[in-house]
């Protein structure tokens, strides 16, 4: 799928820019996306030394398992192909924790340790397994207690009330995340009665 | 309870960046060693995203600046006039799933014009917050650990995405209006 949606937004651009007589847009726009996305992994270094660092230390002192014994119940219900006692367990619930608590940039590491250990339970390494779609659902649906961008920007504007929308965005975000969820659960049911 | 909320949300780092060191240094752990043993995978997991995200990322760009996600809008017009959701969120909700800085762009614009008080304003800023850029995420984890084939992550993420769309215009429009 995602072979299609990468040609779709190609072609489509390309069609679009030649139908303005613009066709120098396409350039421009690849090497910008380039150029942007390769800041945005700069960006990333700092933060995953940084958290790669403290995480690292969280395990050697037995942290993620803690962790993960607590919330065991929550594990258990949303990860049934995972073993309660893996370290896989310590870093998704650490990953799950931080987008829940608005630390947002320490998300991001926690959730790549535990696609790295994921993968170590992976028969087939090429191909993603029900537990790291599980993994990506919850953080593409992006379950989060404040949203502190959108009200720093709303701040910016001059907001009278930059904090209301959080209400309506817990329900909004907890309703997508929920759907998320049962949609990941249908297919993955659907993938294992093929 | 905003105040609350926003107080953790401000505690959670300082508090964490004590607490793990210190805890580990009861348990006998050498710290500073655990740290630049795990520091150490930094760099090269962000080496290892790099083609992944510039391949994702120049696709976006050319579908955004080429004027096909314009195009787009204009084909979606009709659903969502019929929806009654006012047609300045759509490009906002349109790009959220492939760009988040793309949307963002579209969230301040709408700032700026309608204030960030309006309904609208506050839609634009309700559709952004609900959700995370699940092209980006999809692209960064998956290529982090070298999985090619995502089976249904990407279909799960997307629709999602409609869900946190529509539900963020359904509860607004409740609340604000």
């Amino acid at each position: 799928m995602i072979n299609y949606i990468w040609l779709f937004m190609i072609v489509a651009g390309f069609i679009a820019a030649a139908l303005q007589g613009r066709i120098d847009l396409v350039t421009l726009a690849a090497l910008k996306g380039a150029k942007e996305a390769v800041a945005v992994c700069i960006g990333l270094i700092s933060i995953l030394v940084f958290w790669l660092g403290m995480m690292r230390i969280a395990k050697d002192a037995g942290l993620l398992e803690k962790l993960a014994h607590l919330l065991r119940p929550v594990a258990k219900l949303l990860f049934p192909s995972v073993p309660p006692d893996h370290p896989a367990m310590g870093y998704i619930l650490s990953n799950m924790s931080a987008n829940f608590f608005g630390l947002g940039n320490a998300a991001t590491p926690m959730g790549l340790k535990a696609m790295e250990e994921l993968q170590k339970l992976n028969p087939d390494p090429k191909t993603a397994t029900p537990a790291m779609c599980t993994l990506l659902a919850l953080n593409t649906s992006g379950l989060t207690l404040i949203p502190t961008t959108i009200i720093g920007i709303r701040m910016k504007h001059g907001s009278v009330d930059p904090t209301d929308i959080i209400g309506p965005t817990l329900i909004a975000t907890f309703c997508a995340t929920t759907c998320a969820i049962l949609l990941d659960r249908y297919y993955q049911r659907r993938e294992w009665n093929r | 309870m905003y105040e609350v909320i926003s107080a953790i949300s401000k505690w959670m780092l300082p508090v964490l960046l004590v607490f793990i060191p210190l805890y580990a240094l009861i348990r006998r752990v050498s710290i500073y060693e655990s740290f630049v043993e795990g520091a150490k995978e930094g760099f090269p997991t962000a080496v290892q995203i790099i083609p992944h995200l510039v391949g994702m990322m120049v696709a976006v760009s050319i579908f955004r600046d080429s004027g096909a996600l314009q195009f787009g809008l204009q084909l979606l017009k009709p659903v969502t006039e019929w929806l009654h959701i006012p047609e300045e969120v759509l490009p906002v909700g349109l790009l959220r799933p492939i760009s988040g800085t793309g949307s963002l762009a579209f969230v301040e614009s709408i700032l700026r014009t309608y204030g960030p008080d309006s309904f609208i304003g506050k839609l634009a800023s309700t559709i952004q917050a609900s959700t995370d850029t699940t092209l980006y995420v999809i692209t960064v984890y998956f290529g982090a650990v070298g999985i090619k084939r995502s089976l249904y992550a990407l279909k799960v993420g997307l629709w999602a995405d409609l869900a946190g769309f529509l539900f963020s215009w359904l509860i607004c429009s409740m609340v604000f209006q």
